[in-house]
């Protein structure tokens, strides 16, 4: 335990940069929890995303870089679906899509890269993504779609009572919460308690002794795929009532990358609590620290979201190279 | 029947250990290169050049600085692009805040910018291995983008963002049309090309390829990780840089901080992979292939009597471009380099299979 002092200094850093705002009194208390509570938010939504990554790279060993293109790609399907039927049919049309679209990657991809590195894996599920970009949109069609979830966009206020104004809280990111809580407690489930759920454990701990006791490993792969898309397309739900099913969906999955770095590639709570951090490390940068920055360089805008997630993870891999709660491994010759 | 080595004796160290052993090799690399220097700038369109030779001669520049980081020395980065874009607003700030410099200054300085940059962001390398630590280099391609965009001193103060260039000036050389930025590029590249060839025959290169086969045993034979590493990573981003530069000189001419997005970095990552990891010529075929490709998928509806619209162009295009990676990777995931190799050594044995 007393290698770990770095961790605490760095999670002391954070920490004090997280009050900083409302102790300086840069920031009104309704304000800053504002803020916060809008950070919080928005890591769930990234550990939504984060999510279909972890549970790809546990299971197979894929990097997937796809993720982002499976979740523009659900949440265009689920859009153009809703369109003509009702949203609970279009959204098991959509899953059922997805699985399809998981047994085409593990029968054209996925099994003729067995045994291949890491890097080529990687850059075939770029090449998924893009097939999967192109086929996309011109099977869908390009245009900006709703997702209309059929709850209000205004926002209500809380606690006026207790702060001045009181706080602004959009009922949609409080659904998405609950329907993030609710997905992740179904995984939890899945993967501790059903017999596929322990088989998928298996193979993430090592592929060959699973298939040795008979696990067959195409078929968890298309299951484990087939998870990730359906994660995919809660997240393209969400994200996507939120913010209109568009292209740049995918720039806001690029970004759960270093949630997923930060929590551990192989690690579920990990993709949670990494999306937290991020969420909210990310909108306290951007609302109380981006204007010191802009001021201090004279800066031609803020903007500095865009670089601050993966900023914040580099430093953190710096201190714990295997991310918050990834495995801690030994090199041997 | 005609490429093979009988006969041809080497008596000393020297002839053993040169570049090209074979003599066929040598003969067919000179006249490459005659080919290149007096025929190419002569036949060539003055479109050809612009829209394909051009291009692929600084991205196979930039591709061979990746692949020494990748392909020889291991160590994954996405953030290439960012390296690119710290040598070409180097050398726009050299070339507009020191009036004068020789060009070829400005480029070295411009490579020795993006080298120090990227021996900080290899830093992180010491410690994060494998797909950590190229997700951890798509922070440096992010925080150099949006650097390069607000940072105003960078642009010089340009109210749009965007930068144009001089025309480059060498020795009272005025390069401007085509053929003359083909000849320029030319010796350039080739130039660096050689040195990195030998650069991975020496120990240094020796030591990035121990660090990539397995990083511990290279530790235990006395090899030292900061160095090959952090060596690997300046080297790397020197060439990439300097790629950066002559990019925006040579081929762009005016940029702005959106041309070196990570839509770049992929792409350079791809003509490694597709051209072959750890092989200087594969870098070349990785920037060619990628070069090619769009202009070709672009052309050949049109070609074959299809009417398409510029959207659903587009769209079949990626598909096309993903589904061609991913059947690429699967079908010969060493690149076309091992192709080449595997087609000379049929070649040796031909036309008797023994």
């Amino acid at each position: 335990m007393k290698k770990n002092w770095p961790v605490y200094t760095l999670g002391a850093l954070l920490a004090a940069g997280l009050i900083a705002p409302l102790a300086s009194g840069a920031a009104a208390p309704g304000f800053w929890l504002e803020v916060l509570i809008g950070g919080l938010m928005a890591g769930v939504l990234y550990s939504l995303v984060a999510l279909g990554f972890a549970l790809i790279f546990k299971a197979s060993g894929v990097f997937n870089f796809a993720q982002g293109a499976m979740v523009l790609f659900a949440a265009l399907s689920l859009a153009r679906l809703s369109e003509a039927m009702p949203l609970w049919a279009a959204f098991a049309l959509s899953a059922l899509i997805m699985v399809v679209f998981a047994w085409l990657v593990e029968r054209l991809v996925l099994r003729a890269l067995v045994n291949q590195e890491g890097v080529t894996l990687l850059m075939a599920t770029l090449g998924i993504s893009y097939f999967l970009d192109g086929f996309g949109q011109s099977l869908w069609g390009s245009d900006i779609y709703k997702i209309d979830l059929g709850i209000s966009k205004d926002p209500t206020i809380i606690l006026e009572s207790v702060f001045q104004g009181g706080i602004l809280i959009s009922k949609e990111d409080l659904v998405a919460t609950v329907i993030a809580a609710a997905l992740v407690a179904f995984l939890a489930v899945f993967f501790q308690k059903t017999a596929t759920g322990r088989a998928l454990r298996a193979v993430a701990d090592d592929h060959q002794a699973a298939q040795s006791i008979g696990i067959p490993l195409n078929h968890i792969w298309v299951i484990v795929w087939s998870v990730a898309g359906v994660v995919a397309l809660v997240a393209g739900m969400v994200w996507g009532s939120k913010l209109g099913v568009q292209f740049s969906l995918q720039q806001v999955a690029l970004k759960a990358l270093p949630v997923v770095i930060l929590g551990g590639f192989t690690s579920v709570p990990g993709a949670i609590a990494g999306g937290l951090i991020i969420g909210v490390g990310e909108k306290m940068a951007e609302v109380f620290f981006g204007p010191v920055l802009v001021k201090a360089f004279d800066l031609a805008g803020g903007g500095i979201e865009n670089w601050f997630a993966y900023m914040l993870a580099l430093i953190f891999l710096l201190v714990r190279p295997e991310g918050l709660f990834g495995e801690r491994h030994i090199d041997r010759v | 029947m005609f490429y093979r080595e009988n006969g041809q004796f080497k008596t000393s160290y020297r002839a053993d250990q040169q570049i090209l052993p074979i003599r066929q090799d040598r003969l067919l690399m000179a006249g490459l290169l005659v080919v290149a220097y007096l025929v190419v700038p002569w036949v060539a369109s003055d479109y050809l050049l612009r829209a394909i030779i051009l291009p692929f001669l600084i991205l196979s520049l930039a591709a061979i600085g990746l692949n020494l980081l990748v392909g020889y020395c291991g160590q994954i980065s996405l953030g290439h692009a960012a390296f690119m874009a710290v040598g070409a607003y180097a050398a726009y700030n050299l070339a507009v805040r020191v009036p004068g410099m020789n060009f070829l200054l400005v480029l070295l300085l411009a490579g020795v910018c993006a080298a120090l940059v990227g021996a900080l962001f290899g830093i992180p390398s010491l410690r994060i291995k494998g797909l950590y630590l190229a997700v951890a280099t798509l922070a440096a391609q992010f925080f150099i983008d949006w650097m390069f965009a607000r940072v105003k001193w960078f642009t010089n103060y340009a109210s749009s963002g965007s930068v144009s260039t001089a025309t480059v000036e060498l020795f009272g050389w005025k390069i401007e049309t085509p053929a003359e930025k083909y000849l320029f590029l030319l010796s350039v590249v080739s130039v660096l090309a050689l040195a990195a060839k030998n650069l991975v025959r020496s120990h240094i290169g020796r030591s990035w390829m121990a660090t990539r086969d397995m990083d511990v045993a290279a530790e235990v034979i006395g090899i030292r990780p900061v160095y090959a590493k952090l060596t690997a990573f300046a080297v790397s981003a020197f060439y990439v840089g300097v790629a950066g530069a002559l990019w925006g000189f040579m081929h762009l001419g005016a940029w702005e901080p959106a041309a070196f997005g990570i839509n770049v970095s992929l792409n350079l990552l791809f003509m490694i992979i597709i051209g072959g990891m750890g092989s200087i010529l594969g870098s070349f075929f990785g920037a060619f292939f990628i070069t090619v490709l769009p202009i070709l998928l672009a052309q050949v509806p049109a070609m074959l009597g299809f009417n398409l619209s510029v959207e659903t162009g587009s769209h079949l295009e990626l598909m096309i471009f993903g589904a061609l990676i991913v059947f690429f990777l699967i079908v010969e995931p060493h690149g076309l380099a091992r192709l080449w190799a595997i087609g000379k050594e049929k070649l040796r044995l031909w036309p008797f299979p023994h």
